[in-house]
């Protein structure tokens, strides 16, 4: 397996020096690393499950609107930036496995490299206000 | 596969009675094997080109690593620039902005320089790379984007038996913990893999290297950590800083021997040495 390119990298880096989650991942939305305060919203530890394949690390949470109907994977912001290559925000509710409910704000960019190609995408997690949408 | 480095001090040329072992001419170095040769940056270093014979060769070719002037400072006194049609290559890092050409016509066009490079009499070739691999003679390229400001690539440059990583400024250290150690997470990892001769960063020492975080170089100690990593079988610290004089770079050799063992050769690059790869 090759190395990641240096963008890839210094998000990594960037990642491990802030106090907010943030989650990376492959142009297939495979989880490539999250950092110290992801691993408390995972419940999960990096240094113990390393990379998630997509299909298990997005099961780990059930994302809702603010009527509890579940949200379709397309209009996820995550979802959008891997389809698009470009950024999105939203606010929603999420429920992890041991049914702890969370209002959060996500927003994700694409990782475009300067040769103009698509690495990957960051996803940062706020705990949203009460009155944001 | 010989190498000469013809200039190993960082940033700025450094001449003068304390740097006269290590040498004050800035990074550049050539390669060259079975009659084809390479150039990796135009430092001051480069100069020493100017005793061969270019006329005598088809094509000259200049591997740039990126366009910090001490690696193309010395790209005005070119000697293959004045042979009218000589085929000489330039491989630059790409910008996601600017053309190649016009950030070397920012120092090849006054008031910096007086000689544009449109009026240069040979047959001037650009060629902008990123992380790439392509072939010049027999030589097989692979080049990528490094941790260090602005667009800077490293070289793996593959002759007939052996590989030479050309890496002279670079941080991989650079983020909270330093270095991953995990080669998918090292930058330029897959440059320096296992190659015969790596010639890296190392300006350094360490506690300089606590002041200068985010400038885009390595301590000593880090050098090494990164060739042992990449399973390097021989590592050339360079670009040392012009503040270090002889007397300081022996000391500072000493204390690194003293401290750090490591299964491969490990040595200071010396301006004007010589090394033959198989
Ligand atoms: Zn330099
Ligand atoms: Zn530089």
């Amino acid at each position: 397996m090759p190395a990641y390119e240096i963008e890839i990298i210094l998000n990594r880096q960037l990642a491990d020096c802030l106090s907010i989650p943030v989650f990376i991942t492959d142009t297939k939305g495979n989880l490539i690393f999250y950092n110290e305060p992801a691993e408390i919203l995972l419940g999960k530890k990096y240094s113990e499950t390393g990379e998630m394949k997509v299909e298990q690390w997005s099961t780990i949470y059930s994302q809702m609107d603010k009527d509890g109907n579940q949200i379709p994977p397309d209009e996820l912001p995550l979802v959008r930036t891997i389809r698009d290559c470009t950024p999105n925000h939203k606010t929603f509710w999420i429920k992890s496995l041991q049914g702890n409910i969370e209002k959060i704000s996500l927003t994700a960019y694409p990782i475009i490299s300067r040769e103009n190609k698509f690495l990957g995408a960051v996803a940062i997690f706020w705990k949203a206000k009460e009155d944001e949408n | 596969m010989k190498i000469n480095s013809w200039g190993v001090r960082g940033s700025i040329p450094t001449s003068g009675a304390d740097t006269k072992h290590y040498g004050g001419r800035t990074s550049s170095t050539l390669v060259s094997e079975d009659g084809e040769l390479l150039v990796l940056d135009a430092g001051s270093g480069i100069q020493e080109f100017n005793s061969i014979n270019a006329a005598t060769y088809k094509r000259v070719d200049i591997l740039l690593t990126h366009l910090h002037m001490d690696h193309i400072q010395g790209l005005g006194f070119f000697s293959p620039f004045f042979v009218p049609d000589l085929e000489v290559h330039i491989w630059g890092p790409l910008s996601s902005r600017n053309s190649l050409h016009s950030r070397i016509s920012r120092y090849l066009s006054p008031p910096l320089f007086p000689v544009t490079i449109r009026e240069l009499p040979c047959n001037l070739i650009l060629h902008e790379i990123g992380n790439s691999q392509f072939e010049i003679g027999h030589f097989k390229i692979q080049s990528a984007f490094v941790i260090h400001p602005g667009p800077t690539v490293g070289y793996r440059i593959t002759g007939n038996k052996s590989v030479f990583t050309y890496i002279p400024d670079h941080e991989p250290e650079l983020g909270r913990n330093g270095i991953i150690k995990d080669p998918k997470w090292i930058s330029g990892y897959d440059l320096a893999a296992g190659a015969d001769l790596l010639y890296h960063d190392g300006q350094y020492t360490t506690e300089e290297y606590n002041k200068k975080r985010g400038w885009g170089h390595t301590s000593m100690v880090d050098t090494l950590l990164y060739a042992s990593l990449a399973k390097v079988k021989h590592l050339l610290i360079a670009h040392h800083d012009p503040q270090h004089t002889d007397t300081q770079l022996n000391e500072m050799f000493i204390e690194l021997k003293k401290e750090h063992d490591y299964p491969f050769k490990y040595e200071m690059a010396v301006e004007g040495m010589e090394i033959n790869l198989p």
